[in-house]
């Protein structure tokens, strides 16, 4: 601690060693939240369903959501992401995945919403296995912090079929 | 700054920053704000900053007393005896 740069250079080790150490426990005190978000979604109509000249079968759909994820929302919070998945089971593949909507939710202002929109990427099966399908709609989230680990959970709707005939 | 100083120095910036650190978190935590306990924080890494690192008077209390030159005159150093080292006689070949 003799001169000038000694001491800055102890002051600024010390200072950034503890601010470290607030950011890992500003990140514990995240694992201490029970986040208790809900969901529901309506598949308002099924705008059309067709096979496409090269097999696959696509779906349109008007859906309705409405979520509460405000409890999601902690200090330590940046964003969440969020994106409804179809999800169902074929011959070939035990789980399929689609991704229909997502949205960045920036605060918890924002994690109360209903919206209606049809399916923001495209409903298309890798095959011709959609006539009758029932499938799951799942909303997945992912909780961005300022500081640590991110993390995901999801929410399964089960019961949703599509129409047996092509309209 | 003399030596005391630079004991007060060193003490004085551990505990302010682990204070500021203290306080920044525990009023983030209470306001639900990352951003107050940043700003609070940098603060006080700042204040500690202006307060332990310049030379300031109240680090220079203690100066050490340097014997008189009288006193050096009294007990002269032990003047070392020069060393002759016995050569080696070169090896005819």
């Amino acid at each position: 601690m003799h001169s000038f740069g000694y001491r800055l250079n102890a002051l600024f080790t010390f200072a950034v060693t503890i601010l470290g150490f607030i950011c890992a426990i500003a990140s514990f005190t995240d694992t201490l939240n029970s986040p208790s978000p809900s969901v529901q979604v309506q598949v308002l109509n099924v705008n059309w369903f067709q096979k496409q000249p090269n097999g696959n079968d696509e779906v349109y759909l008007t859906l309705n959501i409405s979520a509460d994820l405000q409890t999601l929302f902690t200090w330590n919070t940046k964003q969440v992401f969020a994106f409804l998945a179809a999800e169902y089971e074929t011959p070939k593949h035990p789980l399929n995945q689609i991704s229909l909507w997502d949205a960045i939710i920036p605060t918890k202002e924002h994690a109360k919403f209903t919206i209606h929109t049809s399916n923001k990427y495209r409903f298309v099966d890798q095959g011709s296995n959609l006539r009758g399908k029932e499938f799951n709609l799942t909303l997945h989230w992912h909780v961005m912090p300022k500081t640590g680990k991110m993390f995901a959970d999801k929410l399964v709707l089960p019961g949703y079929r599509l129409p047996a005939q092509y309209r | 700054m003399d030596w005391q100083g630079q004991n007060l120095a060193e003490k004085l910036m551990q505990i302010m920053l682990l204070a500021f650190a203290v306080v920044a978190f525990g009023t983030g935590y209470l306001m639900a704000s990352f951003k107050t306990m940043m700003l609070i924080y940098a603060g006080g890494v700042v204040l500690t900053t202006l307060v332990t690192v310049p030379n300031w008077p109240f680090f220079n209390r203690h100066p050490l007393k340097w014997l008189d030159p009288s006193e050096v005159e009294k007990h002269p150093k032990p003047q070392l005896s020069p060393i002759v080292n016995s050569k080696k006689k070169p090896i005819k070949k």
